[in-house]
C-alpha cells in the first residue's frame, strides 16, 4: 500500500501499535491502584484537549471548564446511583433518606435510561456551554473579561450544587464505586481496569476529534479569531458562531472527561467546580503546550502523575512545584514543552550546557594524538 | 449608468459631542476608482468604519446597491461585497500565504462548510492567481507573518480581492512602501477598477496622482472638494487645509 512507502508512515504505525500494545498490557504491567491512577489521567487529557481546542487555537481562556466536566460526573453517578437503589427505601438512591426525600425529584427520572445517559453526558454539558458561550461572544466580551465571567459562572455552579442536599446529596457528593453496573460493583478491579481501556480508547478517539477539527480552514479561522477576530469579521465570517461551536464542543470533552473520571475516582462532587481545579486545567495546556494537541494529552497524565508521585513522597510540596513549573513554562517556554521542543528547543539547550558542540564558524584543523595539527 | 453602488447621505458621527463626520455625501457608481485625501483627523477612516458597519452613524444614511446598510453586523456587510483593507496590514499572521488566501476565497463562509467541504478546484485556481497578481507565489506556504511589510500590504490587498467584493476599502495601502512599491501598488488597484468599484484613501500625493482618479478631499468629516488632482492642488482652501496656514489652528 502507498501510505506504507515512506519511512515516516512506518514510524508513525510502530508508534501506534506500540500504544496500542501497551494500553492492551497496561493492566497486567502495573499495580490496580496505579492503573486506576493512569486511568483518572487519561481522562483528564480529554477535557485538557477542550481547553487547547479553546485557548491554546481559538484563545479564549475559560477557567470554567469545571462546571462541564462536573455535569458529565453527575450524569454518570446519577445513572449509577439508580440503576443500584432497588433495595433502599422508596427504591430511591439511600442519600435522599437522610433528608426525608421520599420521592425522586423530576430531573432524576430520565437517568433510568443508560441511553439518556450516554447522550447526555456530552450533550447537556456541551448545551450549557453553547448557551453561555452565545450569550458572552454575542456582547464580544473577550480575554479577561472572559476569563473572569466563566469562572464566576463556575463558583456559581459551585456554590448552587454545594447548597442542594436534598436534590444531589450537596457538598457530600454522590459516589459511584459502591454502584452496581452490568452486575459487577463499580469499584471493583474488572470494572475498573474496563474503564481505563474505555478512557484510553476515548483519548484517542478525543484527539482525531480534534485534529480533524483544526486540520483545516475551520481551525485557520478559529486560529484566526485567537490572532485577530475583526478581521475575521471583515472577511465574512461570524466570529460569534465559530466561537460557540468550539465552546460548545470543549464543553462536551469536559463533560465526558467528567464521566470518566467519575468512575474512577469513586465519587463526584462539587470539589469538581472548585477555582483551583478549573485553573489546573489550564496549567496543564499550558506546560504541555497550547495550540499543539498532543502537548494538552501529554501535559495532563504527566503533570498528574507527577504530582501523586511527588505528593506520596513529599507531601505538600507539590504547589510549589506547580507554580514553578507555571512560572518556568509562562517565562521560559511561552509554547509549553512540546511547543518548544517542535522548534529545536533541545539542541538549543544542548548547546548552552556544552553537550552538543556548536559547528565552528570556520574549518576546524585537524589534530593528531599528539597535539600537532596534520598537515 | 442606472443607480449608483454605493451612496453616503448626510453622514454625521459624533464621539461624545465631537464630530467626526457632518453631512458627508459620497457617490460611487459601478467601476469607479476614487481617492479621497485629508489631513489627519479628517475622518478617512472613520468614514470606512461607518460604510463597514464598525460605527453606527448618528445621522444619515449608507445605501449599497440600492439598499441600506444601516445596522447591519460587518461580516453580513462583508459578505454583501465590501471588502476593507485597514491602515496597517492585518493578516493572519500564523497562518501561510495560501491558508490567508483560503479563508478570504472559501464560500460559502459558515462553519459546516469550512469543517466539512474541501477548497473546490475553482478557488484553488483563484488562489493561484492572486499570488501571481501580487507576487507572491514563491511564498505559498510560508507563515504570513514572517512576510515582508510590502508583501503584508499586499498579501491583504489579494485577500481583499480574493473575497471578490464589487466595492474594495483600500485605507493607506502604500504607508511605508518603497516607490518601486508603490508604483505597483497603484498599477494593481487601477487594474482592479473596471471590474471592481475601489475607493483609496491615503497620503501620498505621488500615488494619488498616479492613480490619475477622481480625487475628494476630506476636511473636519466633510467632503471639501472634489475633482481632479491637478483640480484639487490649486484650490486654495485645500492647500490652506493641507499646508496648515488657516487661521483655525492659532
Amino acid at each position: 500500500m502507498s501510505i506504507f512507502s515512506s519511512k515516516k508512515s512506518w514510524i508513525q504505525l510502530t508508534i501506534w501499535v506500540l500504544i496500542i500494545a501497551l494500553i492492551i498490557a497496561a493492566p497486567t504491567l502495573l499495580p490496580v491502584f496505579r492503573l486506576n491512577l493512569l486511568g483518572r489521567y487519561l481522562s483528564l487529557a480529554i477535557v485538557a484537549l477542550g481547553v487547547d481546542l479553546i485557548w491554546g487555537f481559538t484563545g479564549m481562556l475559560s477557567l470554567g471548564q469545571g462546571i462541564f466536566f462536573a455535569l458529565g460526573g453527575y450524569c454518570t453517578a446519577m445513572f449509577l446511583q439508580l440503576n443500584s437503589s432497588e433495595e433502599f427505601p422508596n427504591g430511591i438512591p439511600e442519600f435522599f433518606g437522610l433528608y426525608g426525600v421520599e420521592k425522586l425529584p423530576f430531573f432524576w427520572e430520565p437517568f433510568k435510561s443508560s441511553i439518556f445517559t450516554l447522550i447526555s453526558i456530552w450533550l447537556l454539558p456541551a448545551i450549557i456551554s453553547a448557551l453561555l458561550g452565545y450569550l458572552v461572544f454575542r456582547n464580544r466580551i473577550k480575554g479577561v473579561y472572559f476569563s473572569i465571567l466563566t469562572q464566576a459562572a463556575l463558583l456559581v455552579f459551585f456554590n448552587f450544587f454545594n447548597g442542594q442536599q436534598k436534590l444531589i446529596n450537596g457538598t457530600n457528593g454522590l459516589k459511584t464505586d459502591v454502584t452496581q453496573l452490568f452486575g459487577q460493583m463499580v469499584g471493583s478491579e474488572i470494572m475498573q481496569r474496563w474503564f481505563f481501556w474505555i478512557s484510553a480508547v476515548l483519548v484517542i478517539l478525543a484527539w482525531f476529534f480534534a485534529r480533524w477539527i483544526v486540520r483545516d480552514r475551520f481551525g485557520n479561522i478559529l486560529i484566526g479569531i485567537r490572532d485577530d477576530e475583526a478581521r475575521v469579521r471583515f472577511t465574512g465570517y461570524n466570529p460569534v458562531i465559530f466561537k460557540t461551536i468550539i465552546f460548545s464542543i470543549a464543553g462536551g470533552l469536559a463533560g465526558i472527561s467528567g464521566a470518566l473520571y467519575t468512575v474512577q475516582s469513586g465519587i463526584v462532587s462539587p470539589q469538581f467546580m472548585t477555582v483551583p481545579f478549573s485553573i489546573e486545567m489550564v496549567v496543564w495546556v499550558a506546560v504541555g503546550g497550547r495550540g499543539t494537541l498532543l502537548g494538552a494529552i501529554l501535559g495532563a497524565v504527566f503533570i498528574n502523575y507527577a504530582k501523586s508521585l511527588v505528593s506520596e513522597a513529599l507531601p505538600a510540596s507539590w504547589m510549589f512545584i506547580q507554580g514553578g513549573l507555571f512560572i518556568l513554562v509562562v517565562t521560559a517556554l511561552p509554547e509549553g514543552v512540546l511547543g518548544w521542543f517542535r522548534k529545536g528547543g533541545l539542541k538549543k539547550l544542548l548547546f548552552l550546557i556544552g553537550i552538543n558542540k556548536k559547528l565552528e564558524t570556520y574549518p576546524g584543523l585537524e589534530v593528531n594524538e599528539q597535539g600537532e595539527v596534520k598537515s | 449608468m442606472s443607480s449608483p453602488l454605493l451612496e453616503l447621505k448626510q453622514i454625521s458621527v459624533s464621539f461624545e459631542g465631537f464630530l467626526a463626520l457632518r453631512d458627508l455625501d459620497l457617490v460611487l457608481n459601478k467601476g469607479d476608482l476614487r481617492a479621497v485625501i485629508g489631513p489627519n483627523g479628517a475622518g478617512k477612516t472613520t468614514f470606512l468604519d461607518v460604510i463597514t458597519g464598525k460605527v453606527l452613524p448618528t445621522k444619515g444614511d449608507v445605501i449599497f446597491k440600492e439598499k441600506s446598510l444601516l445596522g447591519q453586523k460587518e461580516f453580513r456587510i462583508a459578505r454583501k461585497g465590501i471588502g476593507r483593507k485597514f491602515q496597517s496590514p492585518r493578516i493572519f499572521e500564523n497562518l501561510s500565504v495560501q491558508e490567508n488566501l483560503a479563508l478570504s476565497v472559501s464560500r460559502p463562509k459558515t462553519p459546516f462548510s469550512l469543517l466539512i467541504d474541501n477548497l473546490k478546484v475553482k478557488h484553488l485556481d483563484e488562489i493561484q492567481h492572486l499570488m501571481s497578481i501580487v507576487n507572491l507565489q514563491s511564498k505559498a506556504n510560508i507563515r504570513a507573518g514572517a512576510l515582508s511589510h510590502g508583501q503584508k500590504q499586499w498579501l491583504e490587498i489579494a485577500m481583499l480581492v480574493g473575497q471578490d467584493p464589487d466595492l474594495l476599502l483600500v485605507d493607506e495601502p502604500v504607508a511605508g512602501l518603497t516607490d518601486e512599491e508603490t508604483d505597483l501598488t497603484a498599477d494593481l488597484l487601477k487594474s482592479l477598477a473596471g471590474d471592481h468599484t475601489v475607493l483609496v484613501i491615503d497620503h501620498d500625493m505621488e500615488f494619488i496622482r498616479r492613480l490619475d482618479c477622481p480625487v475628494s478631499v476630506l476636511h473636519q468629516g466633510h467632503v471639501l472638494k472634489e475633482g481632479s488632482m491637478s483640480e484639487i492642488q490649486k484650490d486654495p482652501l485645500v492647500i490652506e487645509v493641507y499646508l496648515g496656514q488657516s487661521e483655525e489652528e492659532e
